[in-house]
């Protein structure tokens, strides 16, 4: 069967429909099931990371080995020509004639796409400062499909930096899609951005707003908890907050028995260790399931045929 | 009372209305009406019904479809009137575009476009009758006045 993923750039979850987000997650299933093992035999994946990143490249790259292919690429712009000044435009044109895919990560806004429009090779946005990571996305949606079954009509609250965060940015409005009830927690200078709030007005999305995570707990589906970066609190106001937003085994004696702890990662202390040991546990699952989501990816825009 | 014009009749050209006092002199650059060689004549800060506002009348010169809808980022409720032998032939209302494209800066400072060489572009709805811009690379939604043009 043909596959119209095929040669195509992924730069924005919104640019994918119900049905594109179906195929993936269908196809990550297939994989995690039965993997591929010399499905992109021959084909290069640049994996070009002007930023640091320790789950999304390992996990890019380990996905093109694991089907067969190869990997070239960097992990900070400090060894490549960006330091002698080199624009991006520049770079990526260069790279396009060595590697059959690109997956880019750079701190700039709006750097895939521009990187799409410049290469005739497919672009895959691995992160572009604070917009866009459409695979995390990706990779959120799978896990709450494998943790509860569906993805429509869940209770899902996101918790902690909900104004800086783009992986609940990109979340929040996927979900869109699945008739989802949201509830958002976090403190008020890191409270969702309103372009957000209209977006899922528009769609007709029910949303609620609170400031401690025990008001809402005992009705949710999902956790979404994140990380609230200390450097943006002074520190009496960050001890003070910080208990809000932070997760303890203790709180999760009332919660709804498929409850599940997801959190893109890295946590700090956030999520207590102990909440580890319990079944809503599920975000080193979710990290795990990063693996097969870009394995499907991969394997999407680098097949012409769907397998 | 004998009754005088504000701004001077025009033989043949356009004359733009109802511009928001304050915005002719932008709508003068996107126009770059600066390098127009025929006869232009702005008025500013005129009292209308609807409070004050700014007036453009240009001597043989005649607006693309683009043109006017680029108008209407600055001026959303203009008229722009056709005139010949100093008859008005045809009325406009300005509609507002899709897109821009290669007119506004993008106000974010970690947007790709502050640095790379790009045109940049965005997409414009009405929500509650607010103009909103969303920059099509960093995706940042923006209220009409936050953006800036770019000076010609």
């Amino acid at each position: 069967m043909s596959n119209h993923f095929y040669d195509r750039d992924l730069i924005s979850i919104s640019e994918l429909s119900q049905s594109e987000i179906s195929l993936i997650l269908d196809t990550a299933k297939k994989i995690k099931q039965s993997p591929k093992k010399n499905l992109l035999q021959g084909k290069i994946l640049a994996s070009c990371f002007f930023e640091a990143s320790t789950r999304t490249r390992l996990s890019f790259e380990a996905a093109m080995l694991k089907l067969g292919g190869g990997v070239c690429g960097f992990s900070d712009a400090g060894s490549t020509s960006a330091k002698k000044g080199e624009s991006l435009y520049d770079s990526i044109k260069v790279i396009t004639a060595y590697a059959d895919v690109i997956v880019l990560r750079h701190p700039q806004e709006g750097a895939a796409r521009m990187a799409a429009e410049v290469s005739n090779k497919p672009i895959i946005n691995a992160g572009d400062g604070s917009n866009q990571h459409p695979s995390q996305t990706l990779l959120d949606l799978y896990t709450i499909y494998e943790c509860q079954g569906r993805l429509d009509d869940l209770h899902i609250a996101f918790v902690g930096d909900l104004k800086y965060g783009r992986t609940v940015h990109s979340l929040s409005q996927a979900c869109a899609a699945y008739n989802t009830k949201y509830y958002f927690v976090s403190p008020d200078i890191l409270k969702m951005p309103e372009y957000i709030c209209d977006y899922l007005s528009s769609k007709g999305m029910n949303y609620s707003i609170h400031s401690n995570i025990n008001e809402i707990i005992d009705q949710v589906d999902i956790l979404y908890i994140t990380r609230l970066q200390k450097e943006r609190f002074d520190e009496a106001e960050f001890k003070q907050i910080q208990g809000k937003y932070s997760l303890t085994a203790e709180m999760l004696r009332e919660v709804k028995p498929n409850m599940r702890v997801m959190h893109p990662l890295p946590r700090v202390d956030e999520i207590e260790v102990a909440v580890d040991r319990t079944k809503h546990a599920y975000y080193f699952e979710q990290a795990e399931n990063g693996l097969y989501v870009r394995e499907a990816l991969l394997a999407l825009i680098l097949n012409k045929e769907l397998f | 009372m004998e009754k005088t014009l504000s701004v001077t009749a025009i033989n043949n050209g356009t004359v733009i209305d109802h511009i928001p006092a304050g915005q002719a002199i932008t709508i003068l650059r996107l126009l770059k009406l600066v390098d127009h060689k025929n006869q232009v004549t702005i008025g500013l800060n005129l009292s209308g019904n609807r409070g004050f506002k700014d007036l453009i009348k240009m001597e043989n010169r005649y607006l693309t479809d683009r043109e006017m809808h680029e108008i209407a980022i600055f001026a959303p409720n203009a008229t722009i009137n056709t005139i010949k032998d100093f008859k008005v032939i045809k009325k406009h209302k300005a509609l507002l575009p899709e897109s821009v494209i290669d007119i506004m800066r993008c106000p974010n400072p970690r947007c790709v476009t502050q640095n790379e060489p790009l045109k940049t572009c965005f997409d414009l709805y009405k929500h509650n009758e607010i103009i909103k811009l969303r920059c099509k690379y960093c995706e940042k939604t923006f209220l009409r006045e936050e953006v800036k043009e770019y000076v010609a």
